[in-house]
């Protein structure tokens, strides 16, 4: 089968891989009729996250139909079924899991040792994305094997094209979790910085929980266009101090809850903190570059919430914490727990109340996928979410 | 809603084009030859012939360095490569200002100023290059402003999904709920006016 195939520091090429096979009762085997590559994928393309290995295949964003089924999960699924695998592997019987803390599966992840080290403690495994969450195969590919398949898939009705859908792997219920994770009042203002794709779900999840004001914080001027048509007042930050805007936009006070939809990879103009990490991180005394954090801790109304959706890897430095003790401010990350909230969430594109596609900007054969992570990382062409169609590939 | 189609210049099926491969290697060239000019600027002043030199070829190392560094650090080296471009003009008018008949090294300069010159053929070749695969993928700044995929304006969006019931772990304490005169205290403060703890 074609995949898109990490060998390097921005280097993925689409390459030929051996098609997967059955290797557990519990595992299935989909054909995949559409992928998406995620921001997140991004941090891997620039090799800011440890633990990948050239022959990885990248990933996590998947649909499609079951061609495969182990005898473990044939009660759960048959052939022929349609469905989204979300990018979180669970089993479904752990204590986590049944909690509905499912990104934290205490079973999934085959190479735990390795993340223990690197965390304490291991969370789930994950689709495409480093040796730490298990080392698995993504879905960018033709096939795709889908362990612990009786409880890793949504399963989602034909009749619906794969566009509105397809996010339910991840970008949406992320998007909706950091929304959630902000318990937000109708008096509420919310901060919301990065308009990638999870941003933009972040902004109309805030929307749709009836937030007063949404504020929505980037420098691309399409993404920003974008979070204005969702009904966010928006700043940006290359133009203005976005601290003195929100506190402007509060009265002195500060939003009461911040979305962090950026992560490790944050890019600040002119400001002294953003210069330092990068010379931090160009010396690897630091992984992460943490400025949008900061600005949150900072511009945060005391006793306010901090969501944090966007991914980070490793080490961070100067964090204003005393700000953060002093101010009482509540902080919730954590990767999404996608199946706690994929049947609210088809339901809700199923009723029409929200079509995820609005993020798509691109669509291409699979063997096009190397060149769109440089288009969609370079923010070129008006690039903000990328869908890749393993059917369409040239010949 | 398929969007524009992929106009990438970057080799097919390839997220790394010769562009991108040529301009780390001209990075790394870059600072091999500043160290080179800060460690040993005396060697390379008296090979050339120009007497003291020296200073001059140290910044020269360090602008080398800084820029090799660039190069390699940021996502577009464009710049940074056009930036190269500009300082090897500079070398070249310094060395050919040492190609006079006085001169006892100017064979060594005439070399130098061939070196230089296949070394800028090179940099505006990958600077070009760079240019051209940006170019191509930003003629245009997309519309988006009516994409906002609600089937309604959003002012009549907002507070659609109020059904939904955050689960009590991600729920906020009840005494940062927004403040109302009228709403009844919750069970924390029974402890009455007499109870309440400093």
């Amino acid at each position: 089968m074609k995949a898109l195939v990490w060998h390097g520091t921005g280097d993925i090429r689409c390459d030929s891989a051996p098609d997967p096979k059955i290797e557990d009762a519990r595992d299935a085997i989909i054909k995949v009729t559409s992928c998406a590559i995620c921001g997140s994928d991004l941090h891997l393309f620039d090799h800011f996250i440890p633990g990948m290995e050239s022959g990885d295949i990248m990933g996590h964003e998947t649909m499609g139909e079951v061609v495969e089924v182990g005898a473990g999960s044939r009660a759960a699924l048959k052939i022929g079924q349609r469905v989204i695998i979300p990018f979180t592997i669970i089993c479904g019987q752990c204590e986590q899991c049944k909690r509905g803390n499912f990104s934290v599966c205490e079973t999934t992840n085959r190479k735990k040792k390795l993340a223990d080290v690197a965390f304490g403690h291991s969370g789930a495994g994950l689709f495409g994305y480093t040796h730490l969450t298990g080392g698995y195969s993504g879905g960018q590919a033709e096939y795709l094997r889908v362990p612990f398949a009786d409880a890793t898939h949504i399963k989602v009705p034909e009749g619906i094209e794969d566009e509105k859908l397809l996010f339910l792997s991840d970008i949406f219920p992320t998007g909706w979790q950091a929304a959630v994770q902000c318990d937000i009042q109708p008096t509420d203002t919310v901060a919301i910085w990065g308009c990638g794709p999870v941003g933009q779900m972040a902004i109309c999840s805030a929307i749709l929980m009836g937030a007063k004001r949404v504020f929505a914080i980037d420098r691309v001027p399409e993404r920003l266009a974008m979070a204005k048509a969702g009904g966010a007042e928006t700043i940006d930050f290359a133009e203005v101090n976005v601290v003195e805007a929100l506190n402007e936009a509060t009265k002195g006070k500060g939003p009461e809850k911040c979305t962090d939809a950026v992560g490790l990879e944050a890019h600040a103009t002119s400001s002294i903190d953003a210069i330092y990490d990068r010379a931090k991180q160009a010396m690897m005394l630091e992984s992460d570059r943490a400025h949008v954090l900061r600005e949150m801790i900072y511009v945060c109304r005391p006793a306010g919430v901090l969501s944090v959706p966007g991914v980070y890897g490793g080490l961070i430095d100067k964090v204003p914490f005393g700000a953060l003790m002093n101010k009482g401010l509540t902080i919730r990350t954590g990767q999404t727990h996608v199946n706690r909230w994929s049947d609210d969430l088809l339901r809700r594109i199923e009723e029409g109340q929200i079509d995820p596609s609005f993020v798509i900007t691109h669509t291409v054969g699979l063997d096009q996928g190397p060149e769109m992570y440089k288009t969609f990382r370079d923010k070129q062409d008006g690039c903000i979410k990328v869908v890749l169609k393993p059917g369409e590939m040239a010949a | 809603m398929s969007g524009a189609p992929t106009k990438s210049a970057a080799i097919a099926g390839r997220s790394y084009s010769k562009h991108d491969a040529l301009a780390r290697g001209l990075g790394y060239f870059s600072i091999g030859l500043g160290l080179a000019e800060l460690v040993a600027p005396r060697l390379l002043s008296r090979a050339t012939g120009v007497k003291d030199s020296e200073h001059i070829i140290r910044a020269f190392g360090v602008r080398e360095v800084a820029t090799g560094l660039a190069i390699l650090a940021s996502h577009d080296p464009t710049p940074w490569i056009w930036g190269r471009v500009g300082g090897d003009l500079i070398d070249i008018a310094t060395a050919a200002s040492a190609l006079d008949g006085k001169n006892p090294k100017r064979e060594n300069v005439a070399l130098t100023l061939l070196a230089l010159a296949a070394t800028t053929a090179a940099d505006i070749a990958c600077a070009i290059g760079l240019t051209a695969q940006k170019q191509i993928a930003t003629d245009a700044v997309a519309d988006y402003s009516k994409r906002s995929g609600f089937p309604r304006a959003p002012r009549f969006m907002r507070g659609a999904a109020r059904d939904l019931e955050v689960p009590t772990d991600m729920r906020i304490p009840e005494l940062l709920r927004p403040y109302d005169e009228g709403t009844p205290k919750p069970k924390g403060r029974a402890l009455g006016a007499k109870g309440l703890r400093p």
